[in-house]
């Protein structure tokens, strides 16, 4: 499947990517209003760590076999068995949180319910790839385990 | 008290600031910085070097840099820059120093010429039906070629260097500029089929695998010079002067001799590189020819030797030295060329522009028969294709550019490259600022705006109607001046335009 | 006042046309004459000329030197200077018709001489460079005299006209010649030089051309390199240096030069093989400066034979054809129908190709 690498070779600590994830998550898709007048401010899922020297991107890997997934007790939390790419249901989403806790990457953010990347279905690329200015993010195709 | 003035004020839309702190984090110069909360913006806009960094990386487009206005008493003489330079030396003792190139307004002369194009009695060529030659070689031609009985080639020719077009990149050392950016320049020049010049910098081991597409250069330092770094070369330059800084050496301050720095230009960490003022070898001409022969006899002759001189007063007769030295591609870089840093009275006070020179020296070495024995590379600025056309038509065989390919990876001269915080990843060594420039995106951008300016070149050919480089050399039947002194005219070799 | 040629570049469109016989045969002009006369239309009046190759038997060995003189003391100098630098064994006023269409002539002579032997020993170059300084010396430096053909039996005819009464002017019809070309022009801004029509000759150089090079000033300042002055600041004067400087004093062969003036292009040279790479990469960098660029078709007579050859993309027309021992060339197809109906082979020259059409030895 694809998924979004990071290179922290080239990572510029600017967090472009997680101004246009929030973005793309917003209700009104426009940067703007989605910082200034949204209310709640929507959640990046994306989370650049380190500092101007060194620092990396950090979101859900859509792992192969995903502990999320296993753990959640609501079945809200799902791999689709033909894209690999998990996301949460938030109509069956209870919001226990029992997945952030399970998860080694700690790229579930916690909300009214589970908030994480859900690679911006239905675009042809995620939004925090796509507005990267360095290539630090790049959407490959990812063979074999993770 | 702030006996200076800043130059720029941030303005900041609070409306569109969304406090995502980008600028914060991005601005070398520390300009931007959160206040208590957390969330408000402030700037200190006496930093500011409008370097544009902050309003490009900006998602909301929220930042506009404007001039700090501030009145003066009105005086023609002495205008805020030079009450501004003044304070800086009462307050240092120090040198002024500027990065890239002379910023005063001398005449442009490639604007003072125009270009001409068929209309009936010759027809022009479209350069999408017809093929359009821009192939350049560079390297001493012989006088005559000679052949044997059956019409086989007798005539040794010199090594030629062979470029798929007219425009290379001038010499900017691994120092000076980052590694990124010089390898960028590299990948460009492998697509491009051109040459990227190492500068005095030698050749960074991980650039080892763009030596077909490598000048390297011998500069007064020596730094980074040996065997087999001359022969990785296409062609060898020897730097006697730069355009932006005649008669000046090169100082690279020890904060930029990274580990990095330190092994392609064999010397200690954190050690200034001083490159002297003139080669301590090379007192005079005859020293030149002997630096020009040993190089040769090192490289067993395959290589072509290069001098790069500043377009000084007397550059012609200095050039027809140089060229009876053995050299066999001579390069003027005129005094609008660009440099990391360079004495800013020097920089804006020193030199003839590159228009001149390259006229003058052309018409020189045809008064005296020898113009075929080398080949002339104009540096100095060229800003765009039409400039480059124009020096062709005076006389030029190929062009050196380099501060165009900086703009394309972001440069926007703010001309602080000597203060090592270039925001764009350019003229830095902190790693922290190299990393932002990607040679994966910038060798693109650089391979694109080359192939735009090939593209405008064939149009300018074509429209004069030719279909080869080779017949736009010292063409200046093709050039007329607009608005310029008989004397001007002269010099340049051209009629004015109605003429 | 309207600047002359040499004063000011003139561009001009042309007509050109060729006969000769590959078996040395001589023939009369008659042909020629009506052969470019049918091209008429493609000049305007301002200038015609010819040139004949074994027109002159008799004087075979020695220089023809063919003169226009402004006036009588333009004369005397001149013949002061021939006298004393050429053993000239004959001289006389050319020959002409009274045409009402030519206008005011200038005085106009020829001179066959022989370069003196003392001479020869002081100079450590040839007769040919001998006589091409001492016709650049007249040229340049005796007001009023102006050498127009230097060849050995050969010579160029010309004046300000229409090429046919140009012809007629100069009896050509009378002369017998192995090869014949012509040329009709069409100035675009001329006060009628006769010295300024075509062809220019120099030795044995002779050279019509119809086109506009816009290489002009890149060749001119190559061949100025090399001693040449470009007085009259033409086309044809800049090609014949080129040949001259090619051929003549740096030993290249004829095509060779033809493929340094219309070199093949870098795509062909590519995909030859190493050798012939290596040989046309040499010529297309050494003699860079010699290409010629835009529209031209030149006939380029000289002692090696005649020499056709196209620009490269084709912009202007030649035609060729062959009947029995003659060839034909010329800008129309009409003007070789017009006097050879029915040619046995008829195509247009290729561009970029040269056809050389080597001198047989002259039969009678």
């Amino acid at each position: 499947m694809k998924k979004v690498i990071a290179r922290e070779e080239h990572c510029l600590n600017c967090k472009l990517c997680e101004v246009y994830c929030r973005t793309a998550h917003s209700q009104s898709k426009d940067v703007i209003k989605a910082h200034l007048r949204e209310n709640p401010v929507p959640v990046s899922r994306i989370t650049v760590q380190g500092d101007n020297m060194l620092s990396v991107a950090v979101n859900c890997r859509h792992c192969d076999k995903p502990a999320c997934v296993e753990a959640c007790i609501t079945g809200a939390m799902q791999k689709d068995p033909e894209t690999g790419v998990v996301t949460c249901d938030e109509s069956r989403c209870i919001g226990c949180m029992t997945c952030m806790t399970v998860c080694g990457f700690g790229v579930i953010k916690s909300g009214k319910f589970a908030v994480k990347c859900d690679l911006c279905q239905g675009e042809d690329m995620p939004a925090c790839v796509k507005n990267c200015p360095n290539n630090a993010l790049v959407y490959v195709e990812v063979g074999g385990a993770e | 008290m702030n006996y200076i003035v800043p130059e720029f004020e941030i303005e900041r839309n609070p409306n569109k600031c969304i406090s995502c702190g980008a600028c914060v984090r991005q601005c070398s110069y520390e300009v931007h910085y959160f206040d208590d909360d957390g969330k408000t913006v402030l700037a200190d806009d006496s930093k500011c070097v409008a370097c544009h960094r902050c309003a490009a990386v900006c998602p909301t487009r929220a930042i506009k840099i404007k001039k700090y206005d501030m009145a003066y008493k009105e005086h023609f003489n002495w205008t805020p820059t030079t009450q501004k330079e003044i304070n800086l030396q009462a307050a240092t003792g120090g040198v002024l120093l500027s990065g890239m190139s002379n910023n005063k307004p001398y005449p442009i002369y490639w604007d003072k010429i125009l270009l001409n194009a068929s209309q009936v009695t010759n027809p022009s060529i479209d350069p999408l039906r017809e093929p359009m030659e821009i192939r350049t070689f560079l390297g001493k031609k012989p006088e005559k070629l000679e052949f044997d009985e059956d019409g086989g080639l007798k005539t040794k020719i010199p090594p030629q260097i062979q470029l798929e077009t007219p425009i290379m990149f001038s010499a900017m050392s691994f120092g000076s500029i980052s590694f990124n950016a010089q390898k960028s320049l590299a990948m460009a020049a492998k697509e491009l089929g051109t040459l990227f010049n190492t500068g005095e910098g030698g050749l960074h081991p991980k650039l080892e695998e763009f030596k077909d597409n490598a000048v390297v250069q011998v500069a007064s330092g020596r730094f980074g010079v040996h065997k087999q770094y001359l022969e990785s070369g296409r062609f060898i330059e020897i730097k006697i002067g730069q355009g932006a800084k005649p008669g000046i050496g090169g100082h690279l301050p020890g904060e930029k001799v990274t580990v990095e720095v330190s092994n392609a230009r064999m010397i200690p960490v954190g050690s200034d590189a001083i490159s002297p003022a003139p080669h301590h070898d090379i007192y005079s001409i005859e020293d030149l020819r002997q630096l020009i022969w040993s190089l040769k006899e090192a490289t067993c002759y395959k290589k072509p030797v290069a001098v790069k001189i500043a377009a000084v007063h007397n550059c012609s007769a200095i050039v027809s030295g140089v060229a009876r030295a053995g050299a066999d591609i001579i390069v003027m870089d005129g005094f609008r060329g660009g440099t990391g840093a360079a004495p800013t009275r020097i920089r804006d006070n020193v030199g003839i522009p590159i228009e001149l020179a390259l006229a003058a020296v052309d018409q020189r070495l045809r008064d005296e028969s020898i113009r075929s024995c080398v080949s002339l590379v104009a540096a100095g600025s060229f800003r765009n294709s039409a400039d480059i056309v124009k020096a062709i038509a005076l006389g030029a065989d190929a062009v050196y550019v380099a501060s165009a390919p900086l703009i394309a990876m972001g440069c926007h001269m703010c001309q602080q490259c000597h203060s090592g915080k270039c925001n764009w990843g350019i003229a830095t060594q902190r790693p922290d600022l190299v990393k932002r420039l990607n040679p994966e995106i910038m060798y693109k951008r650089v391979v694109n705006l080359i192939n735009a300016w090939n593209h405008e070149i064939k149009e300018m050919l074509g429209g004069m109607g030719l279909n080869s480089i080779d017949s736009l050399r010292g063409n200046r039947l093709m050039l007329r001046g607009i608005g310029l002194s008989e004397k001007e005219l002269e010099i340049l070799g051209i009629s004015h335009a109605g003429e | 006042m309207l600047k002359r040629e040499g004063q000011v570049r003139i561009p001009s469109g042309c007509a050109i046309s060729a006969v000769t016989d590959t078996l040395g045969k001589r023939f009369s002009g008659t042909d020629i004459i009506d052969s470019i006369a049918l091209m008429h239309d493609r000049s305007n009046g301002l200038g015609g000329g010819f040139a004949a190759y074994g027109i002159y038997p008799e004087f075979k060995d020695l220089y023809a030197f063919h003169i226009f003189y402004d006036d009588n003391d333009a004369r005397v100098k001149t013949e002061e200077f021939l006298f004393k630098h050429y053993d000239v064994e004959y001289f006389e006023q050319i020959p002409t018709r009274k045409i009402s269409s030519i206008g005011k002539a200038p005085l106009i002579w020829r001179y066959f001489g022989a370069v003196p032997i003392s001479k020869m020993k002081k100079n450590d170059y040839d007769d040919d460079e001998y006589t091409a300084k001492c016709v650049i010396r007249i040229n340049n430096e005796i007001t009023g005299s102006y050498v127009f053909s230097s060849g050995k039996n050969m010579g160029a005819f010309k004046a300000v006209g229409y090429p046919e009464d140009v012809g007629e002017y100069y009896m050509l019809d009378e002369y017998k010649a192995h090869t014949w070309t012509a040329h009709g022009r069409f100035p675009t801004n001329t006060p009628g030089w006769w010295g300024g029509a075509h062809p220019f000759t120099l030795l044995d150089w002779s050279i019509v051309h119809n086109g506009e090079i816009s290489s002009y000033d890149a060749n001119r300042r190559f061949v100025e390199q090399f001693g040449y002055h470009c007085n009259l600041q033409t086309d044809t004067e800049v090609i014949t240096y080129l040949f001259d400087l090619l051929v003549r004093r740096q030993g290249l062969k004829l095509d060779m030069a033809a493929s340094v003036l219309a070199a093949p292009e870098w795509t062909v040279i590519d995909s030859m093989s190493e050798k012939d790479k290596e040989l046309y990469t040499a010529l297309r960098t050494v003699y860079s400066s010699c290409l010629i660029n835009g529209p031209f078709s030149i006939l380029v007579g000289s002692k090696h034979g005649l020499l056709a050859l196209n620009d490269r993309l084709k912009l202007r027309s030649l035609i060729t054809a062959k009947k029995d021992s003659k060839i034909y060339f010329a800008s129309e197809e009409s003007a070789i129908r017009v006097i050879c109906p029915e040619p046995e082979e008829i195509k247009a020259v290729e561009g970029g190709v040269p056809i050389f059409i080597p001198f047989a030895e002259v039969n009678g």
